[in-house]
């Protein structure tokens, strides 16, 4: 039940999620591009930026800087006007997050309900770190009854390998 | 024609010789029958035949535009040039995983005639489990996603055509290495089950499943580096990684394979890590076959075709949960039995290659969260999108630790190394790689903290495995040092350069693309950097199966020294109606200029167009190659050869072997 739900919601939310290297996509793919002037060099930079973070809310998984879809469009022109306006990035993002929701950012925020995406792989790298630092002392507290004796698969191992050795000299 | 009848017949007889493949063998090698082992073999040639037999129908019927088979009239057309025809067998669902399949078989068909020194036992465990994951495939096949069905009643007089982003010699290529990676890491899961199942673990194990984890990784590269390169051209944005979920997904079993190989090294050198390797092997290979289902399942491709079969989804999930499922059990049962006792220090080879895997597991655990965690997020109510810049982040930390820790390790010895020579490292590499982190940049325009990391890693990885040559080398110059080096030496060396060029790739056309959308008619010109993009004419063709847009550009240098002529289309496919952009491209090793058309402006002939300066952008899949072309030199080497006529070789370095401090830098 649960793996139908979630395979359903798994379809639901895959549909807007875009397909690159998917073998039967059914809608036009082509380069989106305006032309719109910036009074600043600097404008015209953030506006890069912004379109390549945000994410067409309508379309499969594509940002609003490579979409043609309408709806991408409006917001390229939105962004623009925004940028011209002075307002600053955060202001920016803040105003399409109150219009579409956190969809609409690819970076996603921080927050308790993303605290496992973004602390989730530092705190697997501690787990390895201390993972290894207790092998280590497992390792070190093994090793003397272990170097001084070699059991009797051991030795025979060596001996088969040292005769190997002689032997291809 | 009965030829798709002939052709579901040998699916269906495949079927039923792999059900056979999956038990008798096995059985078998639990009773210790000899004949029973000794059919795996010969099963192994009929399925492959059988399946064969089943592709090459479909692919008869693609050839001869047989639209009553429904596979074919939803993915083919009349006008399409046979190549594609023949490509356009793996361009849905069906037929990928038919494709899918084959590659299987085919596989299976390698280890069952290159296996001719293995223990009989092993052989049958190995096959026999092969067989087992080609008996899901193929009832997913045959139960769900039968490529044969017809549609007799309504034929239609032509078929609705391939997507015309599949027509190209990337997307003819690019599936099936990918799936020869996919499924090439069967083997290694193969071969791991069969070790668990007989319960022997050893340096053995390792050695023979090493090559073919190998020459899959090999694959699986390749398969990466052109869907990449394919997407740069093809898609007109000029992007070449989108962290997409179905890029994420082949990332995923490359990541944990690369992961796979550098812990076999270990395995089979020195006994170690045995119970990790099985366990990275089962993962590998469980993140392919996840892979291969988000991509295949339907559910990424059309929610239209989940919602009206949801049969296919389910029969996913289930094969997935039996696959993860039964071989982690097997491992819970299985592997505590199997414990090494070989010591080793904290400035070990050994140590460093435990901090490789580590980083290597966590980096695949984080795109796998990323790739997934908008599916949670949606179980709760949320929507989330997790994009370019959380995976980039992410990455901006896991690649600096992988390669600074790479560096530094490169000098490392198994067992032991002498105190003092690792930390002797860091000042040899940073006083090249410091200088190379500031000049580079410098010299290709802004200083930003992202370039100075990434040539800092680039030059710092270099430095050290050309330190590294030169250690192996010793007195006996560099040429004839070199030429004495084993060949899974060269291949290592020959890895780690590719991944230097990657990160230099990488680093350089993600920070020094320059690219602007601009308006023009013919007769315009645009500088952009050094260059400058000139519209001469439109021209309005007819190709094949679509109508095109084509852009005629020149470009020079500043100075007006003409470079070269660019074309950008605009197309439009007829059957389908789709537009597609086909960007002009100048490639070069330093920088690739490329135009992508966009909208047409209101006016006579003017047009938005994209224009762009990607330098190094070559480099990315360069390095791709190159650690390709490293895997396959690795394997390769002299004690790979199969029929050895020693059967079980022994770990080459034993607890008091004094040839472990003669032998630094070896991990081939």
């Amino acid at each position: 039940m649960m793996a139908a739900w979630l395979m359903r919601a798994a379809a639901m939310q895959l549909m807007r999620v875009g397909l690159i290297l998917g073998f039967t996509l059914a809608l036009s793919v082509h380069a989106a591009v305006e032309v719109y002037d910036f009074t600043s060099d600097e404008g015209y930079a953030r506006y890069q930026s912004l379109t390549y973070e945000l994410r067409c809310p309508k379309c499969q998984n594509q940002n609003i800087a490579d979409s043609n879809a309408d709806i991408a469009k409006d917001l390229r022109r939105e962004v623009h006007r925004l940028i011209e306006e002075g307002q600053s990035d955060d202001q920016i993002v803040d105003y399409m997050v109150t219009r579409y929701g956190d969809f609409v950012r690819y970076k996603p925020p921080f927050n308790t309900a993303t605290l496992i995406l973004w602390v989730g792989p530092a705190v697997l790298a501690l787990c390895g770190v201390g993972g290894l630092f207790w092998l280590g002392r497992r390792r070190r507290q093994r090793q003397i009854p272990n170097e001084t004796s070699l059991s009797q698969d051991e030795q025979a191992r060596l001996d088969d390998l040292l005769s190997d050795h002689e032997s291809k000299k | 024609m009965i030829l798709p009848e002939l052709g579901h017949w040998a699916l269906i007889l495949a079927f039923g010789i792999a059900i056979l493949l999956a038990t008798v063998p096995l059985i078998g090698a639990w009773l210790g029958d000899r004949l029973w082992m000794g059919v795996a073999r010969p099963f192994a040639v009929a399925q492959m035949l059988m399946i064969s037999a089943a592709f090459a129908a479909l692919s008869l019927s693609f050839l001869t535009d047989d639209f009553s088979v429904k596979y074919v009239a939803g993915n083919s057309n009349t006008l399409l040039p046979w190549y594609y025809k023949l490509s356009a067998v793996w361009g849905g669902h069906e037929g990928s995983l038919l494709l899918w399949a084959l590659i299987l078989s085919g596989w299976t068909l390698a280890v069952a005639l290159l296996s001719r020194s293995l223990p009989e036992e092993m052989v049958a465990r190995v096959l026999g489990v092969m067989g087992i994951v080609n008996v899901g495939f193929l009832s997913f096949i045959l139960f769900t996603s039968n490529p044969f069905l017809r549609l007799l009643t309504n034929t239609p007089t032509d078929g609705g055509d391939l997507n015309p982003l599949l027509q190209d010699i990337g997307l003819i290529m690019h599936p099936p290495l990918l799936y020869m990676g996919y499924v090439g890491f069967s083997v290694a899961f193969a071969f791991a089950i069969a070790a668990l199942l007989g319960g022997q673990l050893d340096a053995a194990w390792a050695r023979w499943s090493r090559p073919w984890t190998t020459v899959a990784w090999a694959f699986l590269t390749v398969g990466i580096a052109l869907g990449s390169w394919w997407a740069y051209y093809e898609l007109g944005w000029g992007g070449w990684w989108f962290w997409d979920p179905v890029e994420n997904a082949s990332l995923m079993p490359w990541l944990a394979g690369t992961a796979l190989m550098h812990s076999l090294a270990v395995t089979e050198k020195r006994g170690l890590f045995k119970s990790w390797t099985v366990l990275l092997a089962i993962f590998a290979f469980s993140l392919s076959l996840l892979g291969t289902f988000l991509v295949r399942s339907g559910i990424l491709t059309s929610v239209h075709a989940f919602a009206a079969d949801p049969a296919r989804g389910e029969f996913v999930l289930m094969l997935l949960l039996i696959t993860i499922g039964g071989s982690l059990t097997l491992y819970a049962l299985r592997a505590p039995a199997v414990k090494s006792r070989i010591s080793f220090s904290e400035r070990s080879r050994e140590t460093f290659m435990l901090v490789n895997n580590i980083i290597l597991v966590v980096a695949t655990l984080t795109v796998l969260g990323g790739t997934l965690f908008p599916l949670a997020a949606e179980y709760f109510g949320k929507e989330v999108s997790v994009g370019a810049p959380y995976f980039n982040l992410m990455f901006m930390v896991l690649a600096p630790a992988l390669v600074i820790f790479l560096g530094v390790g490169l000098s490392s010895q198994w067992k032991d190394t002498r105190p003092g020579v690792l930390l002797k490292q860091v000042p040899l590499l940073a006083v090249v790689s410091v200088p190379v982190a500031f000049v580079i940049p410098l010299w290709m325009g802004e200083l930003t903290f992202s370039a100075v990391l990434g040539m800092f890693l680039a030059s710092w990885l270099i430095m050290a495995t050309v330190r590294d040559v030169q250690h192996k080398c010793g007195s006996r110059g560099w040429r004839v040092g070199w030429l004495k080096t084993t060949r899974s030496f060269k291949g290592m060396v020959l890895g780690h350069l590719g991944l230097a060029v990657l990160i230099i790739g990488a680093t350089l056309v993600s920070n020094y693309t320059v690219e602007k959308d601009v308006r023009m008619t013919p007769g315009d010109a645009h500088t952009l950097g050094d260059w400058v993009f000139r519209f001469d004419k439109m021209d309005h063709l007819q190709g094949p199966n679509y109508l095109s847009d084509q852009g005629h550009f020149t470009v020079e240098t500043t100075e007006g020294k003409v470079v070269g002529q660019l074309h950008p289309e605009k197309r439009r496919y007829v059957v389908s109606g789709n537009m597609m952009t086909e960007a002009g491209i100048m490639a070069g090793l330093w920088r690739d200029l490329y135009i992508s058309l966009g909208e047409k402006l209101p006016g006579d002939e003017v047009w938005a167009v994209r224009l762009h300066v990607k330098p190094f952008v070559r480099w990315l899949w360069l390095g791709g190659l190159l650690m390709a072309l490293g895997g396959t030199l690795a394997v390769m080497d002299k004690r790979y050869r199969f029929r050895r006529s020693k059967p079980a070789p022994q770990p080459e370095v034993s607890s008091s072997d004094a040839s472990s401090a003669a032998l630094p830098g070896e991990t081939s």
